[in-house]
């Protein structure tokens, strides 16, 4: 169990502890898929085109071929990449997620500042029983946004937060 | 009488054609009409426009009906008013009148903003006065409200105005404008002619040279006269129910009002040019300045570049911090590791362009390669340069209600933020940090560009920073401890792995 920083060690480094939660393990498949639909569009155009062009089959098959090996090899590594790293915590203050690996990322958004809270299902997230979760700020780039909840966590998280923000009378800018 | 420029322009060219065909008389009988004609027809608009457009206050909502086509009613909920301009184009001046622009600061765009086109000058200043009324309630601290002019204008400013980007701009632009305005007289290779045979005259760079000077001198008259039109008469000064008003402009003459309630901090903006020669300029931090229209980044400028000392005192007033400006206090700099992180950053990018001009060198022609090696021995010093300045300006500092950060080379800007201001904190640390040990803390705020940077922090600083900035926001999710590499999740799963 994290205990919160102490006062008994004010000098010891700072770190940002991981948010409590994981995202759902659903979301891992959800990523791959989006992956794997982001190549297979233009894999497919170069290879029917190949198929159509034969002089310049060699020029669209070799592209078609680096695409669909690199949309693989996404396809399978950073789903389960981000799945480690995604993750989000909701206490009676705050809203905290940590999001990323390359360009990791943590938002704090207190809840007395909150001003919106959507929870929006693509087509693709439907499918997955998935949803995203954003909880907008009076700030332009301070929303705070959760993907790959499970549908019904982000239902109940997000009735949660309208009541918790309509208890905060503050103007919230 | 808007109509007169663009007709008149577009008169001349056809005029010209037509007399260069079939002489003047016959050309004059063709252009002259039409010409007449937009006239009058803009000043029907205007003055039609002027009769259907009615606005009334009342106790609750200010409500104002226009349109000419598609009729339109709107009601504006008077608290939400958060600005009024007003600005006064020649030909307004001329006839007493003015526009008005009402903003309610909504994000959407031009939805929250209502333009009032045009209105009696005196009755826009009473209707600007009423509908600021509700902000009349002295802002906390303030004793003796009316403080008065916070800076007047003084013309040796004007020495910083062609130390900006925009003089080499309207250098090119003009040259642009030549060439395009000759090919409709179809004059054009007379023009490029008569330069070619300047190269006549004397040695070819020397030539060049001097063109490149001309073209600046150009700029620099342009941008000249350009800061005179905007910035004439300048003055900032905080009325007595609260608000700050900048007023300004020669022939166009402006006036924007901010309700104090609105600034979330200010910002001291150095560009590169006007820093050298010891100039900064003051941009407020507010919420709800008037958007989506034109001079949208000009309205938020509380005072144009002038010298430092005196932006950090009009920074300060601003602020209602009399003894130090936030903006001048000291700064603690940063890790050297952010210097590493900037001198490869500025390699980097002079090393890709001239591996692209290698490249292309060795395939296509070796002038290239000569190119390649006389830019390096320019931009590498150059991009040294740059880097360690960018290093020297970071900084950050936190004074009692503020949350101070200064970054940027080529645009140095210093952001004063009120610490009550934050709504949330965003943390940002690439692989490269990581391994520097580096963190980006930006406090996202609903003013101005919605997030304040402190750049590549030492991790423990930029995290204690945020912590002591808004006490308690941050504090749950911090832990003691080296900043360890492996996802050690302290807490139970919910979700398993």
């Amino acid at each position: 169990m994290t205990s919160p920083l102490t006062d008994e060690s004010p000098n010891a480094p700072l770190r940002l502890r991981p948010p409590r939660h994981a995202v759902d393990p659903r979301a891992v498949g959800w990523w791959a898929l989006q992956w794997v639909l982001l190549t297979a569009v233009p894999v497919v155009v170069l290879v029917v085109l190949g198929l159509l062009i034969p002089p310049a089959r060699f020029w669209l098959f070799l592209p078609a071929g680096i695409l669909a090996v690199l949309g693989a090899a996404a396809a399978l590594a950073l789903p389960r990449l981000w799945f480690r790293h995604h993750r989000w915590e909701v206490t009676d203050e705050a809203v905290y997620t940590r999001t990323g690996w390359f360009f990791q990322e943590w938002r704090v958004a207190p809840l007395s500042r909150i001003q919106t809270v959507d929870t929006a299902r693509g087509p693709l997230e439907q499918r997955f029983g998935l949803a995203t979760l954003t909880v907008t700020t009076a700030s332009a780039r301070g929303a705070v946004k959760i993907e790959g909840l499970d549908a019904e966590t982000a239902a109940d998280l997000a009735a949660g937060l309208t009541v918790a923000t309509q208890a905060t009378p503050e103007d919230a800018t | 009488m808007y109509t007169l420029g663009p007709a008149g322009g577009a008169a001349l060219v056809t005029g010209y054609w037509l007399a260069v065909g079939s002489g003047i008389g016959f050309a004059l009988s063709w252009v002259l009409p039409p010409l007449v004609l937009a006239v009058v027809a803009g000043g029907v608009a205007g003055e039609w426009m002027r009769r259907v457009t009615r606005y009334r206050v009342d106790p609750e909502r200010f409500h104002v009906r226009t349109g000419v086509v598609v009729r339109k009613r709107l009601a504006l909920r008077r608290e939400r008013i958060r600005s009024v301009d007003l600005t006064a184009d020649p030909v307004l001046r001329v006839l007493g009148t003015a526009t008005v622009r009402v903003g309610t600061g909504e994000q959407a765009g031009t939805e929250g903003t209502v333009t009032l086109w045009p209105l009696r000058r005196t009755d826009a200043e009473a209707l600007r006065a009423t509908l600021l009324a509700h902000a009349a309630r002295p802002a906390d601290g303030a004793e003796g409200a009316d403080d008065g002019a916070l800076a007047r204008f003084d013309r040796r400013w004007i020495r910083f105005a062609p130390l900006s980007f925009l003089t080499p701009a309207l250098g090119a632009a003009a040259a642009g404008g030549l060439i395009q305005v000759s090919e409709w007289f179809g004059l054009q290779e007379e023009l490029f002619e008569t330069i070619g045979s300047w190269f006549g005259l004397a040695p070819a760079v020397l030539v060049a040279v001097l063109m490149g000077v001309g073209l600046f001198v150009v700029g620099g008259v342009a941008t000249v006269a350009l800061w005179v039109e905007y910035w004439w008469n300048h003055t900032l000064d905080r009325q007595a129910d609260g608000t700050l008003h900048v007023r300004r402009g020669l022939l166009t003459t402006r006036s924007i009002t901010l309700e104090e309630s609105r600034l979330r901090g200010v910002e001291l903006v150095e560009p590169l040019t006007a820093r050298l020669a010891g100039g900064a300029r003051v941009d407020a931090v507010a919420t709800g300045l008037a958007t989506g229209e034109e001079d949208k980044t000009d309205s938020k400028t509380l005072l144009p570049v002038a010298p430092k000392e005196l932006a950090d005192r009009v920074a300060a007033d601003v602020l209602r911090e009399p003894d130090t400006s936030p903006t001048a206090a000291p700064l603690t700099g940063h890790p050297v590791a952010a210097r590493g992180r900037r001198l490869r950053r500025a390699l980097a990018t002079v090393l890709v362009t001239e591996a692209v001009l290698v490249v292309l060198g060795l395939l296509l022609t070796p002038v290239l390669l000569h190119i390649a090696w006389i830019s390096a021995l320019v931009l590498v010093p150059l991009a040294i340069v740059l880097a360690l300045d960018a290093y020297r300006a970071l900084g950050h500092t936190l004074t009692e209600r503020y949350l101070v950060a200064r970054s940027g080379t080529v645009r140095r800007a210093t952001v004063a933020l009120q610490r009550r201001g934050i709504v949330g904190w965003t943390v940002r640390q690439s692989v490269f940090q990581r391994r520097a040990g580096l963190v980006t803390v930006l406090a996202t705020t609903a003013a101005g560009s919605g997030a304040y940077a402190v750049r590549d922090a030492a991790e423990p600083d930029g995290l204690a920073l945020a912590d002591a900035a808004v006490p308690g926001l941050l504090r749950p999710f911090l832990v003691a401890g080296p900043a360890s590499e492996p996802v050690s999740a302290p807490g139970p799963h919910p979700a398993g792995r």
